[in-house]
């Protein structure tokens, strides 16, 4: 195995981007991640994106957004649609071929433009379920409902918003933050029965950039580069009704090819834009009480749609290269309700 | 075997789909556009490369660098390359046969899609030179139909290496 690790990163989110476009929001962001090390978007072997043309409500949004990275001469680039987690997966593939030593990753998405609960609709079986318009909120409150009948205590979601509400404090890029007590919250009105807002991560325009880059490039560009020692994706059924919605088995498939229980884990990354969903990766991944998660505050403050699960991995890698953590994990999902989950193993060394 | 008797297959489902969105062109093209109204043509330069883009984009396509200084185009331009049209698509309220042609504006480094008009379509030509022709100003909103249409103008053709990056 080639060994990967994360050398650079930044993000930015906002409730409502009305001024910029997607590319003039990227632009400053992926100069971010790059400028410290001392690389531009030429130095890179690799480029690959994830977005959704559903978000932006425009075809072909996706290679629009290649004017971020300027294209020509000719570039090396792909593209998800996907959460930039996944591309990061692509990338990470790619430097396995070990011809090239560095890769720009890059997630981005604007939620505000339109209605982001019925675009998600979108995403469910086009016949029999999307004319049903299932939106993305009322599905996560069944799976919450799920959830509280299977013996979870409705006080345990609203320590959940508590504890990411208050590690938000300070974060610039957080939508909500604010000191908070779970017996605060639960006076305060449900929105999706049995969920209230403070469940549900807020609408979110960003984006994120990471660079990798392979063994002693990534020891020439970092102090403590973010090791990646292990990184994989399961995927469940379309259909909802054939899962156990309680349950991530493919969280816990994935947890279990990346290595996630070969040692102690410092600090997770959950990308969990409900409440009720971090309870269901906590169990399936088995973290403990010694795990920090979501530090920043995590999706319940700031979902930047196709880039908050690259984010959770910029974050996590963040932890290590700060030395705050020396091994962290990282998750992302993608389709409804946690049915494709990817889980990142980081390191420092 | 028994014959089996099976119900007609199902050969079409429709599941009608309706987004609405809230556009937001970004800082480049939001000032071209505002322009538009006065009659007016402002690309954007690349700071790195210098080509001028009208209408800019988010950034230079070639650079990935956000644009710098404003360029005020001239009305005229040059005819790169044209269509002759035939067939009444999207409900055109202009006579067939009609020219879709792309015009090179004088300081630009990108073509747009205009109508050509006052011409003959057999007498259209690559090289041909042209100028704008706005709508009267009350008509005119913040885009590119603002411009009704390209003509002619009295002025020898340029040569093709004036635009052949352009073809």
């Amino acid at each position: 195995m080639v060994d990967v690790a994360v050398v650079g990163y930044s993000a930015f989110a906002t409730p409502r981007e009305a001024r910029r476009n997607e590319v003039e929001m990227l632009i400053p962001v992926i100069g971010e991640a790059l400028a410290p090390i001392g690389l531009a978007k030429g130095d890179m072997g690799f480029v690959v994106s994830g977005s959704s043309d559903y978000l932006a409500g425009q075809p072909f949004a996706f290679v629009n957004a290649l004017d971020a990275v300027g294209a020509w001469p000719p570039i090396a680039e792909s593209h998800v649609e996907q959460d930039g987690a996944f591309a990061l997966y692509e990338a990470w593939l790619r430097l396995q071929h070990g011809d090239i030593d560095t890769a720009l990753v890059y997630g981005f998405g604007k939620s505000s433009p339109g209605d982001l609960p019925r675009v998600l609709a979108l995403q469910m079986d086009p016949y029999t379920v999307t004319p049903l318009w299932p939106d993305s909120v009322s599905l996560a409150a069944l799976q919450a409902r799920l959830l509280l009948e299977d013996g979870v205590d409705e006080r345990q979601l609203a320590e959940v918003a508590a504890r990411s509400l208050t590690d938000a404090v300070g974060n610039p890029h957080a939508i909500r933050s604010g000191q908070a007590t779970a017996e605060e919250l639960l006076e305060r009105p449900v929105f999706a029965d049995p969920l209230r807002k403070h469940d549900c991560a807020p609408i979110t325009d960003g984006c994120a950039a990471v660079v990798l880059a392979t063994g002693d490039r990534a020891r020439e560009l970092s102090e403590r580069p973010a090791w990646i020692t292990g990184i994989d994706h399961r995927i469940e059924p379309t259909a909802i009704g054939t899962r156990d919605l309680t349950d991530s088995p493919s969280t816990r498939r994935a947890a279990e090819e990346a290595g996630v229980a070969d040692g102690p884990v410092d600090v997770a990354e959950l990308y969990a834009p409900f409440s009720s969903q971090e309870l269901i990766l906590r169990r399936a991944l088995g973290l403990n009480a010694e795990t920090r998660i979501n530090p920043s505050g995590g999706a319940l403050v700031s979902n930047p749609v196709m880039a908050a699960g690259l984010i959770r991995i910029g974050e996590a890698a963040q932890r290590i290269r700060d030395g705050e953590a020396d091994r962290a994990i990282a998750h992302a999902t993608s389709g409804p309700l946690l049915q494709h989950n990817l889980i990142c193993v980081l390191e420092g060394r | 075997m028994t014959d089996i008797e099976l119900p007609e297959p199902l050969t079409e489902v429709i599941t009608p789909v309706r987004l609405e969105y809230r556009y937001t062109p970004g800082e480049s093209p939001s000032q071209f556009l505002r322009h538009i109204p006065e009659g007016k043509l402002l690309g954007r330069r690349c700071p790195e490369c210098g080509k001028v883009y009208a209408p800019p984009r988010g950034a230079c396509s070639m650079c990935g660098a956000l644009f710098g200084e404003e360029v005020e185009l001239a009305d005229t331009g040059t005819v790169t390359t044209f269509c002759v049209v035939n067939i009444n698509f999207a409900n055109r309220a202009v006579d067939l046969p009609y020219v879709c042609a792309e015009i090179l504006f004088d300081g630009s480094d990108t073509t747009a899609q205009l109508l050509l008009q006052g011409i003959d379509p057999e007498a259209v030509r690559m090289g041909m030179r042209v100028r704008t022709v706005w709508k009267p100003t009350e008509e005119r909103t913040p885009s590119m139909a603002s411009i009704s249409h390209v003509e002619p103008v009295d002025e020898p053709d340029a040569p093709f290496d004036a635009y052949a990056e352009f073809v």
